[in-house]
């Protein structure tokens, strides 16, 4: 199973610019999050504070029972070969070839043979369907690519905790649907703790079993998907439906007369181009392709939000209660009657009473 | 920084020279962990090397024979003919060699450590090295810096000879000095020690070269543009530094090491 990652009060500025402040969360071991954000809130220097790349101004992250923060070089450099990063660009080394790069962290760390490491690495490669490019340069293949290629040296050395930073900038949807599915695969069959970072909305609906989102220097919300999915917040709604309408402005945050006309603009029949539809809810989550084993994920998550299932919002309640089967019902003991057969849980359910409010 | 740090004039300078002199000893510390990346230094060794060799032999000629000539002009006038030999193979051991080599391991080699590493931390290449546990002071900077110095070391050997002889040939030949009596004076005034201050003088700054252009490298401001302006004060500050160091290690090696004969 992943390791768990603890992030306590993290707080981090450069210069007299605050990024975010107290952030506080814990990554479920095993299961997929994702971290939403507005462009420029700082998504990506959470990742890198939380690899020990930038230093925070305070706070604690804590894998393993090592606080990243604070531990000396050598520590750090033992941690860090937990995780698997995925940068924005994939990060490759220029000098290498694909091959190479993707060989680089095993050679760099065991002891294997270089028969041993060729099954791996094609076998990485083949993974991220890269095969037939192991003799390219990075610099002669495309973006997507290039991510892939960042993905497979990420995943070499199966690692406990898999960071991606933007794993569907510069993707064409259907990739980004491949990618998730990878993503997805991944967890079931190695059981990493998996962090995304994104603005991808489809990418959040489906993929993760937690949702968290930074706005204005600080964590809105972080918890499981039903809750954020479900969620009042204008911040969410206006992120997942992707509108002008709401706090979120150009440049961060909006002033008080800026909202007004633009409310003033909407009530007056003036289509600010989103879709009339309202995208929260719960929507169905992305499954392992049929054949791999089951991920051991979903278990756990469904124990332990159960266990604090009194203390959501009664929208994320229902939701969950909702997508509850006949045998989790039994298993939680609730009696309710189910009102959909057992197997149907993974179709799209309105669990948003009231539509738009 | 946090709050706490309070801010003065000149904070900033003191910040970067601290973080410089932390990468100076972090590149010494790392420099004795295994595995050595041999493969790297000796890469690294060729391409400085190549990238040197020829300008610093160009730059040593003319170098020698200024030397010469304005030391001929002088010694003529001060009557001290038989000295020429001496003087000149003093200042070009000494001062000229090893500034000659810093100034083109810093121009031609530092510049092109400083784009390198500058063009791999944009692209994140830097990070996801550390992410992938690998220290990259120990695998990418050491390799450079000892090579600068390596290199420094051996083509400081160059200079000396190359201006030795463009020193000879244009007191010798434009001059109209005595062949034997510029060779018999080498010993007069020069001593084994000259020899090895220049050395050790080349290896210093081959050292300093290779640390500045890395740490330039490794803290560009901002996308590509930044790694040019890295690359341009990388430069600049090696020169200055050297100048600098140079005048401390004269004075110094001036102070300890009595001239011959006195």
């Amino acid at each position: 199973m992943g390791a768990e990652v603890v992030v306590e009060g993290l707080t981090k500025s450069f210069g007299n610019q605050a990024i975010w402040r107290d952030v506080t969360l814990t990554l479920p071991p095993g299961e997929v999050s994702v971290m939403l954000g507005p462009s420029g809130t700082g998504k990506s220097v959470f990742l890198k504070s939380m690899i020990g790349l930038l230093k925070p101004d305070r706070g604690r992250c804590v894998v393993n029972g090592v606080d990243i923060v604070t531990c000396s070089e050598a520590k750090l450099y033992e941690v860090r070969k937990l995780f698997g990063v995925l940068f924005q660009d994939g990060a490759l080394f220029g000098s290498m070839n694909l091959y190479d790069n993707v060989a680089f962290p095993l050679r760099e760390h065991t002891r294997k043979s270089e028969a041993e490491i060729k099954r791996i690495v094609l076998d990485k490669l083949e993974l991220t369907g890269l095969q037939g490019a192991e003799r390219k340069l990075p610099g002669e293949i495309s973006g997507g690519m290039r991510k892939r290629a960042g993905l497979a040296r990420a995943l070499v050395l199966d690692p406990e905790i898999i960071l991606c930073d933007e794993p569907d900038s510069g993707l064409d949807p259907v990739r980004t649907a491949y990618l998730s599915q990878l993503l997805i695969d991944l967890n079931a069959q190695i059981d990493a703790t998996i962090l995304i970072v994104t603005h991808n909305i489809n990418l959040a609906r489906t993929v993760p079993d937690n949702l968290g989102m930074l706005f204005r220097k600080e964590l809105v919300m972080f918890g499981p998907r039903e809750v954020l999915l479900t969620s009042d917040e204008p911040v969410v709604e206006q992120f997942l439906n992707g509108r002008r309408i709401g706090p979120i402005g150009m440049s961060e945050e909006k002033d008080a007369a800026q909202m007004a006309q633009e409310a003033a603009h909407a009530a007056a029949g003036h289509s600010d181009g989103s879709s009339e539809e309202d995208l929260r809810g719960i929507v169905a989550q992305l499954e392992p392709t049929p054949g791999l084993p089951e991920r051991k994920a979903v278990r756990r998550r469904k124990d332990r939000v159960m266990q604090v299932l009194h203390s959501l919002p009664a929208a994320a309640r229902e939701g969950i209660i909702a997508s509850l089967t006949h045998e989790d019902r039994l298993r939680y003991g609730l009696t309710a009657p189910s009102p959909r057969p057992a197997h149907d849980d993974t179709q799209e359910i309105p669990v948003w009473p009231g539509g738009r409010p | 920084m946090t709050a706490a740090t309070r801010s003065f004039p000149g904070a900033g300078a003191l910040r970067e020279t601290g973080r410089l002199c932390a990468l100076g000893i972090d590149v010494v510390v790392n420099t004795f962990r295994r595995p050595f990346q041999t493969r790297e230094f000796i890469q690294q060794c060729w391409f400085i090397a190549s990238v040197t060799i020829l300008p610093t032999a160009l730059v040593a000629i003319p170098f020698g024979a200024i030397v010469a000539l304005q030391l001929g002009t002088l010694i003529v006038q001060l009557g001290a003919q038989s000295f020429t030999g001496a003087a000149s193979v003093l200042a070009i051991i000494q001062q000229a060699a090893p500034l000659v080599t810093a100034l083109l391991v810093a121009g031609a080699g530092g510049s092109a450590i400083c784009a390198d590493i500058g063009s791999r931390t944009i692209r994140e290449e830097i990070d996801a090295m550390e992410v992938l546990g690998v220290s990259p002071v120990q695998r990418l900077i050491v390799p450079r810096v000892l090579a600068a110095m390596l290199v420094a070391v051996l083509l400081n050997g160059l200079v000396s000879v190359v201006g030795v002889m463009g020193g000879y040939f244009f007191n010798v030949v434009l001059q109209g000095g005595t062949p034997g009596a510029y060779l018999a004076s080498f010993s007069a005034l020069a001593q084994l020690p000259d020899l090895w201050i220049s050395e050790l003088k080349a290896l210093i700054f081959g050292f300093i070269a290779g640390v500045v252009a890395a740490y330039r490298g490794l803290n560009p401001k901002g996308g590509p543009k930044g790694v040019g302006d890295a690359v341009n004060q990388s430069v600049v500050i090696t020169f200055l530094l050297l100048f600098f160091v140079n005048f401390v290690l004269t004075a110094v090696y001036l102070q300890v090491v009595p001239a011959k004969g006195s």
